[in-house]
């Protein structure tokens, strides 16, 4: 890759690598500008690429026709809530499965490493009569509940790669010291984890914020909507008013955005240790 | 006395290492057994059951009718073989496009970073949002896509993508391929960053040329990411409903339904459990045939070590 290369390739290349950013970048292009157009432009032809008149009616619509600052917050709530937890629960799990040798632990990664192979549709209803019997049907803690869950194993397997690349001999040491293990643990490993138990954090975030069937099935009440749940009832509720749906598109896409463009380094990191090492 | 004194000690730690060890363990695996393997066993009986959620007073087993009645439903060879297009055309594509990306990205450049952090955008959203956003681009009447391609000139009419049988897969699987295409780029790149310059160096000594070099070194060196990613998307594209399920919800006339599609319209429209069921079963089979011959085909290489 030392060769010289002559001007014309050099120009090729930023037009496709041009030609391909505007392709990705177009389609929430598209979602913003008509989230700003009033109603009437949406609907009629010609098409404007940049709207004539901003406007940002279709947000005001949105949250005075529905309660979408609940459904936000319930959003909020859930995955947030589901986060952490997993992020306690699988910081145990995989630092134990990624410093301890003992017998079977390569089977515990395979029985995490299953799940994500099964589809998890399969268990859907069993897990959703399982819910209603547990009478959790319709409440948020038990949504936040199974997101937990489903988060665990991948996380696990994420923060497990992260584990490997901290030398044991910090936590060694550390005990020497006077530590007890769970001490070692919180108090010297985690502050230089930091990097790999954020991206873990923020992917599971990112996972609940996003999840629609199982939401779709177990939440039913109006005040418990999470944002996901209530899109999905606003396709059949207005036959997809444009203008709405992509002002909800654009609420419910920002955060995730956000978090994403500031970690992205890590949550690739996370991800292709999470490939490689499985 | 004093070996004595050492060894109960050293079994006294052993056995409080193994203690923390379950401890730690204990949470994950309680939760994932109780809330996602009792599940999914339970849904493989749910397969040869009477199960319907309207008529929960009637559940016993029924042998392989379920998945009888799910092999005569008109739409069940449809979906297959959607599912088949959805997975191949999808993975191909994307593949292809985003190692091309990864091949363009490897070299240090001014902005390198902002551009990977924008390429990697989709990856952000749900699936049901980014069907969503592709049902309006490529909507009948006002649609920005048939409006693109009048411009262009490649057509006269706009085309009614979402609600014309023979168009609808191309829409749902060009929205599948914009999504997945960053997943190949960054994990390619990631790969290609750790192929040492020196075995290059002496190529160019041997005089190869460049295409030589990609297929005759970069692509034997990275193959183990290539093999764990293309088998990882496999099964991913496999069970992906969500986002024909908000594009098309399988229209028109079940045209666009893959496995998982058809699988999910069983639950939620009609609470047919033991028929969904059963769809997941073959869908699992499906898969677990795929990766015998995949990993059978593959078994010279090394695809990850799981």
């Amino acid at each position: 890759m030392t060769d010289k290369r002559s001007a014309g390739e050099r120009i090729v290349r930023i037009l496709v690598m041009a030609a391909f950013l505007i392709v990705v970048i177009f389609p929430l292009y598209w979602m913003l500008i008509t989230s700003l157009k009033p109603k009437k432009d949406i609907f009629s032809l010609p098409i404007h690429y940049w709207p004539k008149t901003l406007t940002f009616e279709n947000y005001e619509n949105i949250f005075k026709i529905t309660k979408f600052h609940i459904y936000i917050i319930n959003s909020l709530v859930v995955s947030l809530g589901a986060a952490l937890v997993v992020l306690t629960i699988s910081t145990l799990s995989s630092y134990v499965l990624a410093r301890f040798k003992f017998r079977g632990s390569s089977q515990v990664m395979f029985f995490f490493f299953l799940t994500q192979v099964i589809p998890a549709f399969i268990g859907f209803a069993p897990l959703y009569l399982m819910m209603s019997k547990l009478n959790l049907v319709n409440s948020l803690s038990g949504l936040a509940l199974v997101y937990t869950v489903m988060a665990i194993p991948f996380s696990t397997i994420m923060l497990k790669g992260f584990f490997q690349r901290v030398p044991s001999s910090l936590e060694e040491a550390a005990q020497i010291d006077g530590c007890s293990r769970l001490g070692a643990l919180v108090r010297v490993i985690m502050p230089v984890m930091l990097p790999g138990l954020s991206a873990t954090f923020i992917f599971s975030f990112v996972q609940n914020w996003n999840e629609l069937f199982f939401s779709v099935m177990v939440i039913d009440s109006e005040k418990l909507k999470t944002i996901p749940v209530a899109m999905n009832s606003f396709i059949t509720k207005f036959d997809v008013d444009w203008g709405s749906m992509s002002a909800a598109t654009v609420l419910s896409v920002v955060p995730t955005l956000i978090l994403f463009a500031l970690c992205q380094k890590l949550i690739v990191q996370g991800l292709t240790q999470g490939a490689e090492k499985g | 006395m004093s070996t004595q004194a050492t060894t109960s000690k050293s079994s006294r730690k052993s056995a409080s290492a193994l203690w923390f060890i379950l401890g730690c363990l204990a949470p994950a695996i309680v939760l994932v057994l109780g809330f996602t393997y009792y599940p999914m066993l339970r849904g493989i009986v749910m397969a040869f059951q009477n199960y319907t959620l309207f008529d929960l007073t009637n559940v016993h087993f029924i042998g392989f009718d379920n998945f009888k009645e799910v092999l005569k439903s008109d739409n069940f060879l449809l979906a297959l073989k959607n599912s088949f297009y959805w997975v191949v055309v999808s993975l191909v594509l994307q593949f292809v496009i985003g190692f091309g990306i990864a091949l363009l990205l490897r070299k240090q450049f001014f902005g390198r970073g902002v551009y990977q952090g924008m390429i990697f955008f989709p990856w952000a959203m749900s699936g049901f949002l980014i069907g969503l956003i592709w049902r309006w681009l490529f909507n009948g009447q006002i649609g920005v896509i048939n409006d693109l391609l009048i411009k262009i000139g490649i057509i006269d009419m706009p085309i009614a993508f979402l609600s014309s049988p023979s168009w609808g897969m191309f829409a749902v699987i060009v929205a599948n391929v914009w999504y997945g295409i960053a997943f190949f780029a960054i994990m390619l790149l990631a790969a290609l960053q750790s192929v040492p310059e020196e075995i290059y160096e002496a190529a160019a000594v041997d005089g190869t040329n460049r295409l030589q070099k990609l297929f005759l070194i970069t692509v034997p060196y990275i193959m183990p990411t290539i093999l764990t990613t293309v088998m990882l998307r496999v099964i991913w594209i496999t069970n992906f409903p969500d986002l024909i399920y908000s594009m098309t919800n399988g229209g028109p006339a079940g045209s666009t339904h893959i496995l998982a599609t058809f699988m999910m319209d069983k639950i939620l429209y009609g609470g047919e459990y033991g028929q969904a069921a059963a769809v997941g079963i073959i869908m699992m089979v499906l898969l677990v045939l795929f990766m015998f011959f995949y990993f059978s085909a593959s078994k010279h290489e090394k695809a990850g070590d799981f």
